[in-house]
């Protein structure tokens, strides 16, 4: 960790800090609501940074990434509410078992040559039949929805995640955080190097010694790990599941959105993509609201646009643009 | 007579199946020439659905007749597309196409929400409950109207590509790219041409689509999930297999809604996805990559 510290340019570093020690302080000045908002943005930055993994750096494209928020989710919330066992246990369990799936779709995937546009769609097609048997499963309720209780007794307990908006603000903090730590570490790492040489050319990958299969497998591991992490802290923070919202295609999509924009297959696109689109979605939304105006696709409209905007016109996304502007751009990922 | 159960149901799954294929065809001809995947097909379909419920409740159109005016605005919007917005993406790794057409599906199918709401609505034709008795099949009339005109319309397709110089001359951009700049086609404007073609397919088959299922925006995503089954399952880029893979899926998805639970039915049809995808990634009747 520290050698990646040192990388980093002078003035990176301070940026950094400061930029950190305003968010840890921001509870001090913010309201609820810009508290939520930075929730979040918190929170897609750490799943975008996951989705970043198997995307921008192993070159798997991957359209069914609510599914690993969904069992990581459903997991954590089923042991919660039948078993009394905590979050901080039960995350274990939903990290192993998304894995699972991970490595059955990965392994599907890889190992039969399902590339590309059709790796998409199995992806999608994993996804999709979880829904479905979800919504069939009696066990967590069905299509009928998985609630966490709400008791007042429980309120305290933060090592439970039973709190209000202040806890959970510095626990999606702390995750974001913990995402970009892992994913430069990551990207650093002899296993990093592996996932961009198979992401430029598989042949070529392969021709130099990297295990394709292996390095892939474990681009998809980490990812849908990371992924259920993200899906615990959704089952406690919204308290209500329903496998026709968090297995949906639109989750997928919402997921990937921050790292394009923000730039793929770098360590802090998925952080500025989250910041620039979460912001202005919910801003949206508010500025309609106050024409008196209830337009329920807008957001999506306009998240629609932006998706296309920023493909065609600026496919490396923002971050490696904004890291020039700012004269952070160095050797830094 | 447990058997002329099935049998009827069978016989549904046919019909639906085909009007699944013409939409999938679409999805296939747009693929197999300009190697691009429409991943907005769906959400297409879907306006085609509203312009012809909206031309039927506002003008008493019917909507087997609306559907060749919609398919011939489809197959301008479809040219303008490829032209301007999905030309430059040509070339360009697939998931960025991908990540493009995404953006566009979720402009439509969220315009539509905006517009329409997302209730559904129903288009009642008059002669919706009609049907035919022959034997023991009891049989929609609105199914058997709309697989004819579907396979009508594939029919013209197949002609088209086998009898006409610009149908020709598509098919030699989708065997060989250099061949065909090589010997001075214009590509560009095949590809929008193909795009059209692709279009006025899925305006078509959503105007059909509109006599036997009621219009809402959700329909989108699944729409174009479900051409993607249809596809892969026949094989991507290949016309027969998209007419034979709708028919599969359609016998299969009514089977399995009237045997199992209607709200179950596309799960079967996800595994047999799957099930392709890993067993025979270039589908039942695909051609080699």
């Amino acid at each position: 960790m520290i050698e990646l510290w040192r990388e980093l340019p002078p003035r990176a570093r301070g940026l950094l800090l400061a930029f950190a020690a305003a968010l840890v302080a921001a509870p001090l000045v913010a309201d609820r609501y810009l508290l939520s908002i930075l929730t979040l943005i918190f929170y897609f930055a750490f799943v975008g940074q996951a989705w970043n993994l198997m995307m921008g750096y192993a070159g798997q494209l991957s359209l069914g990434h609510a599914l690993y928020v969904g069992i990581g989710a459903y997991v954590a919330a089923v042991l919660w509410i039948h078993f009394g066992i905590g979050p901080w246990l039960g995350v274990i369990p939903a990290i192993v078992i998304a894995a699972a799936f991970g490595a059955v779709v990965g392994g599907l995937g890889f190992r039969f040559g399902v590339e590309g546009v059709y790796f998409a769609l199995l992806t999608i097609a994993a996804a999709e039949f979880t829904r479905i048997a979800f919504d069939h499963l009696a066990f967590t309720g069905g299509s009928g929805g998985l609630f966490l209780p709400y008791e007042e007794r429980r309120l305290g307990e933060w090592w439970n995640l039973r709190g209000g908006q202040l806890l959970f603000y510095y626990v999606a903090l702390a995750l974001a955080a913990g995402g970009v730590a892992l994913a430069a570490r990551l990207a650093r790492s002899r296993l990093g190097f592996q996932w961009r040489a198979v992401r430029e050319d598989e042949a070529a990958a392969r021709a130099l010694g990297v295990d394709v299969f292996r390095a892939k497998m474990a681009a998809v591991l980490l990812s849908s790990a990371m992924t259920a992490v993200g899906g615990v802290f959704y089952a406690f923070y919204y308290n209500s599941l329903f496998p026709a919202q968090i297995f949906d295609i639109g989750r997928s999509i919402e997921l990937i959105l921050g790292p394009i924009v923000g730039g793929l297959g770098t360590v802090f696109g998925p952080v500025v993509g989250a910041f620039i689109l979460t912001p202005l979605g919910e801003g949206l939304i508010a500025i309609t609201a106050q024409f008196g105006l209830d337009a329920p696709g807008l957001k999506a409209v306009f998240y629609g646009l932006i998706l296309m905007a920023i493909i065609s016109f600026r496919p490396n996304g923002v971050w490696p643009w904004l890291a020039r502007m700012i004269g952070v751009a160095g050797r830094a990922p | 007579m447990m058997w002329s159960i099935y049998l009827n149901v069978v016989v549904q799954g046919v019909l639906t199946g085909l009007v699944y294929g013409l939409m999938a065809l679409g999805l296939s001809v747009i693929f197999g020439v300009v190697r691009v995947v429409n991943f907005a097909h769906g959400e297409f379909a879907v306006v085609a659905m509203y312009a012809a419920f909206l031309l039927f409740s506002s003008l008493g159109l019917d909507p087997l007749v609306t559907m060749l005016p919609i398919a011939a605005a489809f197959f301008v919007l479809g040219f303008a597309l490829q032209a301007t917005l999905i030309n430059p993406f040509v070339g360009r790794p697939e998931h960025d196409q991908f990540i493009l057409l995404v953006g566009l599906g979720i402009v439509i199918v969220n315009g539509l929400l905006m517009i329409f709401g997302p209730d559904a609505r129903a288009a009642n034709l008059p002669y919706a409950f009609d049907s035919y008795l022959i034997g023991p099949l009891i049989i929609d009339k609105v199914r058997v109207y709309s697989a004819v005109a579907a396979v009508a319309i594939a029919a013209a397709l197949f002609a088209f590509f086998r009898h006409t110089g610009t149908g020709t001359a598509i098919r030699a951009c989708a065997d060989n790219l250099t061949g065909a700049a090589v010997i001075g086609l214009n590509v560009k404007r095949l590809y929008a041409i193909t795009f059209g073609i692709g279009l006025a397919c899925v305006g078509a088959a959503g105007a059909l689509m509109v006599t036997i299922a009621d219009a809402a925006p959700s329909l989108g995503p699944a729409y174009t999930l479900l051409g993607f089954i249809i596809v892969i399952v026949g094989g991507l880029g290949s016309m027969t297999g998209a007419l034979v893979g709708g028919i599969l899926i359609g016998v299969s998805e009514a089977l399995a809604g009237f045997v199992i639970a209607p709200s179950m039915k596309s799960m079967f049809s996800f595994a047999l996805l799957i099930a392709v995808l890993v067993l025979r990634p270039r589908g039942l009747m695909g051609r080699g990559a």
